[in-house]
């Protein structure tokens, strides 16, 4: 028996009972592979004509799909969908996340027909309104940060980070330098993103500390600069974030910065955590070449449960030359898409096309609608919020940094005090999610055991702050006081549509998909 | 500022609580050069119909597919989609949900990303699939890198005419390793890590993989094939043979956007898993017994391994995989199919109208939704012309070529209307 007729056969047979472990709002719902068939297509398409095929290869044979009507199909995801927490269900205070807000608004431009349904080869004379639009969003990104280089292909922060990195690459080479520069410094509480994309553009990665204060220090950087040459000209760049992982400002940052151009380098400047800064900082004030800029998190655009993303960067005017392309450029009246034969100092091209160009219309309209004055009072609001929940937690929690100042736009906690009796951080995060709420960040950064990092975003009201911290409260104090502490948070959640998983089974024999049994 | 829940008097409240006497008191870590004096340079913040209409200017200058006969394909593709798919995918739960890292209450976007993985094996006729990658060009550089990682081979070769912006992609990611890694068209050979072919290729022609399969088998390199039009898995065989299948998903579920956000799909051999690029979702359970979905394998990926990763990649094209995974649900295995057979006899009828006019020949004999003619002038100078005249009749390709496509949504009167301008146009061009 072939495997796709096996499939068909266990399609057949496989009706298992579905709706057993149903209650209340609460349902359970099968693979489509597992569920009843339907005769007919969720789709009506006119018949064939029955043209003699010239395809010139043998016809599909059974593909094995399942077939379902309309409200079949609709009915099984919107039962799905119940099944996820979302900011539009309440706080979800996840550290570099930045969940905010995700006005509809933006959603209802992207799908304007005239912006839905253009190809991106269409002649150039025929989509002037969308290179205007990519052009306008170049201007906005580039007041922002004082970069004034803008390439808005990247699709993501990693493809961001890879795309500004490789234009690093690219300023080496044309010096001649790009032999001997083979290391690039990053703090340890970076993205795991940093080093890995350092490693994909060909350098290696030279980790420097930042534990004891939870910041890069002017010696901790001169000692990995200056490393394995006194004059540091073995070092390409540095990738640093800022405000760091640790929710704080690097404050030494200037004076990094001419350090590390003093020695040739170029700074990276990771910016996940633009949130802290926009509208108010900018980063080609201390000292960035260039940066990536997340539009999912700044800029509102929806996680849309992990992508799509839009990552574009921004760079000095030295460095634009060496951007990906396709960059959008005016000649006159005209807009018109910059190529490898009008800049062929460019790196080349990072990906299909002119990037995510729907994530480009929905990030303008959250900028248009902001403003120069809203968007400084997002970071204002958003710094704010995370101070007052650091604040209020510091005597709940081991807040490790807590005592040199103020943070910026995320808090970072610890479950040093919790450990004692037996609860961890993941415990933790499992009772937020018992009572109602989305986890932070758990156990990133890596500086410290355990860490917790909180961003509440700017668009959280003080009530729903106070919720939380309440919540935080009551769990600190279950932790400490209850006699079984450990088994008591080992057993969260027990609401949720499922509890605790056991996610070491799924990689030790993965199941990737479907199959009949 | 409609999107800023926080009053004044909060504000003040919460100040007082952390000990500050203005908002700037907790900036003191910022070097005062790095402020902006005042605010950016920018305009002041506008209501929904201001900026409604404002960037509905944009809009209103661009020409789009539904403005009049439509044909240009290229690796992206005028599909339908239906109502029930944009839909779903606006539903809170899903466009406003982070990464599933919290499995317990993200289930929904898990089950759907099985569900996909499950559907993108099915149409590739591969073992495995993963949770989806930035677009079909990216999909095809990580095919190679991860080629290149099993054979510990630094030889890439192309196979036939791929998609020009893939190639691009690929020597872009190609020259971070410091000419180490040799790009060349032709056969494989001992020191090749993959053959990478395009079925449909970028000229509309199917491919076969047999005798590139047996040449593979020879010398140890593995087999790519790429597809940009995922409709044409509906007509045409599956490529089996293939070790790695990857490329463009746009079709089902997604609109042109202008280039994106677009939906990569990677597909390969169970064996090479742990090579594999991008997130994967497997099934586990939970305390109490029952089945649940969670991210795996993570041990490969950058915030787990960070300078050791397989990739640098953190996120998939989440919304989009669930657009096409709705899209196909509704489909089914009849519509799925009779979709791909539409848009076939959708290409026939236009390619008969088109190599009817004289001087005009088809230079794909076999095809699938998209074929190429050789005009008797140059092609650019036709697309321009045509597009003035409102309408969009492929892509220009190496002097007179053009690139034609059509899909389910192409009508008779649109083929007419092309067939009418195409032969005005080359009778003024050529007079």
């Amino acid at each position: 028996m072939s495997a796709e007729s096996k499939i068909v056969e266990m399609m057949e047979e496989d009706h298992k009972p579905e709706h057993d472990g149903d209650r209340g709002l609460h349902y359970e719902e099968n693979l489509l592979w597992e569920k009843e068939h339907s005769d007919s297509s969720g789709v009506d398409l006119p018949e064939p004509a029955g043209l003699k095929s010239r395809t010139g290869v043998a016809e599909r044979g059974n593909i094995g799909l399942p077939q379902v009507s309309e409200p079949q199909a609709l009915r099984h995801f919107v039962r799905m969908s119940t099944w996820n927490y979302s900011i539009d269900h309440g706080f979800f205070p996840l550290g570099s996340c930045t969940m905010k807000h995700n006005p509809r608004l933006n959603e209802k431009i992207a799908r304007h027909p005239k912006f839905a349904h253009i190809h991106p080869m269409q002649p150039e004379s025929t989509v002037q309104g969308a290179l205007g639009l990519i052009y306008e969003l170049q201007e906005w990104l580039a007041e922002l940060t004082n970069l004034p280089g803008v390439c808005l292909s990247p699709a993501a922060g990693a493809h961001g980070e890879l795309a500004g990195m490789m234009t690093i690459r690219r300023a080496h080479e044309q010096k001649g330098e790009i032999k001997k520069r083979k290391i690039v410094l990053t703090p340890d509480s970076s993205h795991g993103t940093n080093p890995a994309t350092a490693v994909t553009c060909g350098f290696e990665v030279r980790n420097m500390p930042t534990k004891e204060t939870g910041i890069l220090t002017v010696e901790a950087f001169k000692e990995a600069l200056y490393k394995t040459d006194p004059d540091g000209a073995d070092v390409a760049g540095m990738m640093v974030t800022n405000p760091n992982t640790c929710g704080l400002f690097e404050k030494d940052i200037i004076e990094i910065a001419n350090l590390l151009h003093k020695a040739g380098g170029y700074f990276y400047m990771d910016g996940a955590n633009f949130n802290a800064l926009v509208g108010k900082i900018r980063p080609g004030d201390f000292g960035v070449d260039v940066m990536h800029i997340n539009l999912h998190k700044t800029f509102s655009t929806p996680h849309g449960g992990g992508g799509p993303g839009s990552g574009p960067i921004c760079c000095t005017d030295e460095l634009a030359q060496f951007m990906p392309v396709p960059t959008v450029v005016k000649i006159g009246d005209m807009y018109k898409l910059e190529t490898i034969e009008d800049r062929p100092e460019s790196v080349g091209r990072l990906k299909g096309y002119q990037g995510q160009f729907g994530m480009h219309v929905r990030a303008l309209s959250y900028m248009l609608s902001h403003g120069a004055d809203g968007l400084k009072r997002v970071s204002e609001d958003a710094v704010l919020n995370a101070n007052y929940i650091l604040r209020q937690l510091e005597g709940d929690y081991y807040a490790p940094y807590a005592d040199q100042g103020p943070c910026m736009h995320e808090a970072l906690l610890t479950d040093k005090h919790q450990k004692e009796h037996g609860v961890q951080t993941l415990d933790i995060a499992k009772a937020l999610i018992e009572k109602g709420f989305h986890p932070m960040t758990v156990y990133f950064p890596l500086v410290l055991p355990g860490t917790m990092l909180i961003e509440p975003t700017e668009t959280e009201s003080k009530d729903s702050l106070d919720r939380f911290i309440t919540v935080m409260k009551d769990i600190a104090n279950e932790a400490e006081t209850n006699e079984n502490a450990a088994d008591h948070f080992h057993s969260f959640p027990h609401s949720s549509p499922r509890r605790r998983l056991d996610e070491v089974k799924a990689a030790r024999n993965p199941q990737l998909r479907w199959k009949p049994a | 500022m409609r999107y800023l829940p926080q009053t004044q008097k909060s504000r003040d409240e919460m100040l007082k609580v952390v000990g500050a006497n203005s908002i700037d008191d907790l900036y003191v870590d910022v070097p005062k050069a790095a402020f902006i004096d005042g605010k950016a340079n920018l305009p002041d913040h506008q209501g929904e119909l201001a900026v409604e209409r404002y960037l509905g200017a944009y809009a209103n200058q661009n020409h789009a597919a539904p403005d009049g006969p439509f044909f240009l394909g290229a690796g992206a593709y005028y599909h339908h989609v239906p109502a029930t798919v944009d839909y779903i995918i606006q539903r809170s739960e899903f466009l406003t949900a982070y990464t599933p890292y919290q499995p317990e209450i993200a289930q929904g976007t898990l089950q759907m990303i099985f569900e996909f993985q499950t559907f993108i094996a099915q149409l590739t006729g591969q073992e495995i699939a993963n949770a989806s990658m930035y677009d079909g060009a990216t999909a095809t550089t990580e095919a190679a890198l991860m080629a290149m990682r099993i054979t510990k081979r630094k030889k890439i070769v192309i196979g036939n005419a791929i998609h020009p912006d893939y190639r691009e992609v690929l020597q872009s990611y190609m020259w971070n390793f410091d000419g180490e890694v040799e790009i060349t068209d032709g056969e494989p050979d001992e020191t090749t890590a993959c053959v990478i072919i395009q079925s449909p290729d970028f000229y509309g022609a199917p491919h076969k993989y047999d005798s590139l399969r047996k040449k593979c088998d020879e010398t140890g390199a593995l087999l790519v094939v790429v597809v940009t039009e995922i409709v044409s898995l509906g007509l045409l065989p599956a490529p089996v043979e293939a070790d790695i299948v990857c490329g463009e998903g746009q079709s089902v579920g997604l609109p042109m956007s202008y280039g994106g956000p677009y939906l990569g799909f990677f597909a390969c051999r169970e064996k090479f898993v742990r090579q594999m690029p991008g997130r994967l979702c497997g099934i586990s359970e939970d305390a109490d017994g029952k089945r649940a979905f969670v991210l795996t394998l993570n041990t490969r990926e950058q915030h787990i391994r960070r300078d050791k990763a397989t990739s640098n990649i953190c996120t998939n094209q989440g919304l989009c995989a669930l657009a096409f995974t709705v899209h196909m649900s509704l489909l089914g295995e009849d519509g799925f199919k009779r979709l791909a057979t539409l848009n076939h006899e959708a290409a026939c009828k236009t390619a008969d109208a088109l190599t009817s006019i004289d001087g005009v020949e088809l230079v794909t004999e076999n095809f699938f939704n998209e074929f190429t003619i050789e005009l008797p002038t140059q092609s650019k100078e036709v697309v321009e012309v045509l597009a003035a005249k409102g309408i969009i009749g492929g892509l220009a390709a190496d002097d007179n070529k053009l690139l034609v496509a059509a899909t389910e949504v192409t009508t008779d009167e649109d083929i007419d209307a092309f067939k009418a301008a195409l032969q005005e146009v080359l009778s003024e061009v050529l007079s």
